[in-house]
């Protein structure tokens, strides 16, 4: 399987952040809140810094006329290590899922940069973009939608090659296509089926061989699990975990169910209405969250013992996820929010570590965009 | 109009003194689907019983027969191709299957209302919800088109849908997934059932939704003192609101138990594999526990327990005879009321 993999592309590793930082004044300290917090771990494999996606709402037919832009992604900023999983949390409607188009560069983003190795993919396009690609790669939600059901297995894992040639000569396909379906626990010998002939779980094992088609440094995973049963789940949540070692892969794992998160992270981000409310270890973010919404999300993760039913502090909140297109002024989980202030409806909170908390050297201190943070154990882990 | 009975408006007081026992009883209950590929047996010899006030909950992965029994409950599995070659349900002591087609339709939505999972595929997309919500008074009781309305709105109110009378002419479309599941829940608990079967109530909705949703359905159900069937894989949902638990394999109930004692002490290795492969929030956890294998395929059901090829514990007379349901006991032969695991090896499985 492994071979010398990337292209020969000499890029300056260190990408120019302290010009992003005079570009943008307002999000100094964010940037740099970013850069602090940074222990040695190497140099980031993926920079994101101020994504912002915002899809136009336009009216008229004849001539159209922008009205509004739904903002589904609003200002995001993390770094990816080697080898290691990032997990995203958060609502449905959140843009945790324009995070990954826009990783993969399958939407242009509005603003913003996403820096591979010091190369801002945003701005490539052509062969140069390609050749990104090769190294990013995506596993869908829907096992079902996202093979094509007219192709073989083997064609679909194989697809890859048509496009990357170089990766695999013509005649060694075959055998390349049976290693990959060993790899993810298939029979090689299924190569001539198709998908329909098999199982939910079998499905995700072909997404995920796909992805590892190209060996990439990267893998996006979109709600890898959620369509599969739990007693499947643990499986295809294992292989990915052998994957990543064996590979040494870096995933970013974006998911709405808190605990399978937690198992696979190293990091996770809890996005709400487009940006990031909170993100550290998971020890940070599960055992000492400081996000009031991330508080609230966690503790109404029902948990598996019903002894806990009775004692568990659960925080409901109330309404509903405000719209994209028109979010709330200054903090936007204000609306649902318990703890809410004046302040919090004029000043944008940055995600940054609290001021009370700065310099401890506690697991309290890390980046949480509140301006009342204060820590809450409602997991109970402690 | 003249087939539903239109007099009746309030519904008789709950446990009227006529029937003794449980709410519903469901009794060796076979259901299979003949299909060109053959006989698919989705459902092989269930029974259960629910009393007022109690929530059951049925856990089971897809396949697993927990939907098909709820729906030959409801009386709307589809037949042909479906069939009910043997078995009893009882609500209140009669035998629903024996009843003609006219009096299942007066227990259904009035005595026994479903909740179904996809709230938006389950709404009518070009009727306001007000005028669906309606349907139910008009249809059963009679209500004036206003009338009806009027009821609606309270109904809005009552599952908490803010600004419910200026919300019940919008449709479907303009409401998010936690209120159209609100509705859903409305519009079941509009003839006030006696008990409510709600199948993955929450399955498509956020966490935060999802916990405002089963609140509420908590709260009316102590309110109405209904029975509550809860269709559920998630175990964490279970652990929170259900009495008892029936965990479902291929057609079949592999374990009963109350809700506090299964997650400590599993009788049945299918549960206790289950348990054992979701991750905690609470704990971070080393490589899960990972049931080998895959649900079998009804067409061709395992022979002996349908759990032993997947099975750690299985041994060659879990490949020839089907497990019973056990009766469990501590080790020293006291039963554990409630309990039963259909294992050989269920002794093994509990204590160690």
């Amino acid at each position: 399987m492994a071979e010398p993999k990337k292209s020969d592309e000499t890029v300056d590793a260190t990408p120019n952040v302290t010009e992003i930082v005079q570009q943008d004044a307002s999000t100094t300290s964010e940037v740099e809140a970013i850069l602090d917090t940074r222990v040695d771990r190497g140099e980031p494999i993926l920079q994101v810094r101020n994504l912002v996606k915002h899809f136009p709402l336009t009216s008229g037919i004849l001539v159209k006329k922008q009205v509004g832009a739904v903002k589904a992604v609003d200002g995001i900023s993390f770094d990816l290590y080697q080898g290691e999983t990032l997990g995203i949390v958060g609502e449905s409607g959140c843009g945790k899922s324009t995070v990954a188009k826009l990783l993969m560069t399958l939407e242009k983003a509005t603003a913003g940069e996403v820096f591979y190795k010091g190369q801002d993919i945003t701005k490539l396009s052509g062969r140069a973009l390609k050749a990104v690609r090769r190294n990013i790669q995506m596993v869908f939600q829907d096992p079902y939608t996202s093979l094509n059901p007219r192709m073989t297995v083997g064609d679909i894992i194989g697809e890859p090659f048509d496009i990357h040639p170089e990766v695999a000569p013509k005649g060694d396909r075959r055998r390349k296509v049976q290693e990959l379906l060993d790899v993810v626990g298939l029979n090689p010998e299924y190569i001539n089926r198709y998908p329909h002939q098999f199982s939910g779980g079998q499905r995700q094992r072909i997404g995920i061989a796909r992805g590892l088609a190209l060996n990439p440094e990267i893998i996006i995973c979109d709600e890898p699990v959620s369509a599969l049963d739990v007693s499947v789940q643990a499986q295809v949540i294992n292989l990915m975990d052998k994957l990543q070692g064996e590979f040494n892969l870096s995933y970013i794992f974006i998911a709405h169910d808190l605990s399978i998160v937690r198992h696979i992270s190293d990091r996770v981000g809890v996005m709400y209405l487009g940006k990031m409310a909170e993100i550290g270890t998971d020890e940070q973010i599960y055992e000492h969250p400081t996000h009031p919404y991330t508080q609230a999300l966690l503790s109404a993760v029902p948990v598996p013992d019903p002894e806990a039913r009775e004692h568990r502090e659960r925080i409901i909140l109330s309404g509903d996820i405000p719209s994209p297109a028109n979010p709330p002024s200054g903090c936007r989980f204000r609306t649902r929010c318990w703890k809410v202030q004046d302040r919090c409806s004029t000043e944008v909170p940055l995600l940054a570590i609290p001021e009370r908390f700065q310099g401890l050297d506690s697991p309290v201190a890390h980046e949480s965009a509140c301006h009342f943070a204060e820590e809450k154990d409602v997991v109970g882990a402690a | 109009m003249s087939i539903i009975d239109t007099t009746k408006t309030i519904p008789a007081p709950r446990g009227d003194g006529e029937h003794q026992g449980p709410l519903l009883e469901v009794r060796d209950l076979h259901v299979e689907f003949h299909t060109r590929d053959g006989v698919a047996k989705a459902v092989n010899g269930v029974n259960y019983s629910v009393n007022a006030g109690e929530t059951l909950a049925v856990l089971g992965e897809s396949g697993s027969g927990k939907s098909v029994t709820a729906q030959a409950i409801m009386g709307i599995l589809d037949m042909p191709p479906g069939k009910i070659p043997q078995g009893e349900i009882f609500f209140r002591g009669e035998d629903m299957l024996k009843m003609s087609a006219e009096e299942r339709r007066k227990v259904r939505g009035r005595k026994i209302a479903m909740i179904f999972q996809d709230a938006l595929s389950s709404l009518n997309p070009v009727l306001s919800v007000g005028y669906q919500l309606g349907e139910m008074f008009r249809v059963h009781q009679g209500l004036s088109k206003k009338d009806a309305k009027a009821r609606s709105i309270e109904l809005m109110d009552k599952v908490k849908i803010p600004a419910a009378a200026a919300r019940v002419n919008d449709y479907p479309h303009q409401f998010s997934g936690g209120m159209r599941q609100r509705i859903m829940i409305a519009m079941a608990l509009a003839l006030e059932p006696d008990l409510i079967i709600a199948d993955e109530p929450t399955t498509a909705l956020d966490v935060t939704v999802q916990a405002q949703v089963m609140d509420l359905l908590a709260e009316l159900q102590r309110e109405y003192n209904m029975g509550l069937i809860l269709i559920t894989h998630d175990l964490g949902v279970v652990a929170d609101v259900a009495d008892k638990i029936a965990v479902m394999y291929a057609g079949r109930i592999v374990e009963q138990a109350p809700v506090h004692e299964i997650y400590k002490r599993p009788a049945h290795p299918y549960t206790k594999g289950l348990l054992a492969s979701i991750p905690r929030l609470d704990q971070k956890g080393q490589e899960l526990f990972a049931i080998k294998g895959l649900p079998p395929n009804l067409l061709k059901v395992p022979t002996g327990c349908a759990f032993n090829p997947r099975c750690t514990m299985a041994q060659d007379i879990c490949s020839t005879d089907v497990p019973v349901l056990h009766p469990v006991a501590e080790q020293d032969g006291t039963e554990l009321v409630g309990r039963g695991s259909a294992c050989h090896f269920w002794k093994e499985t509990i204590h160690g």
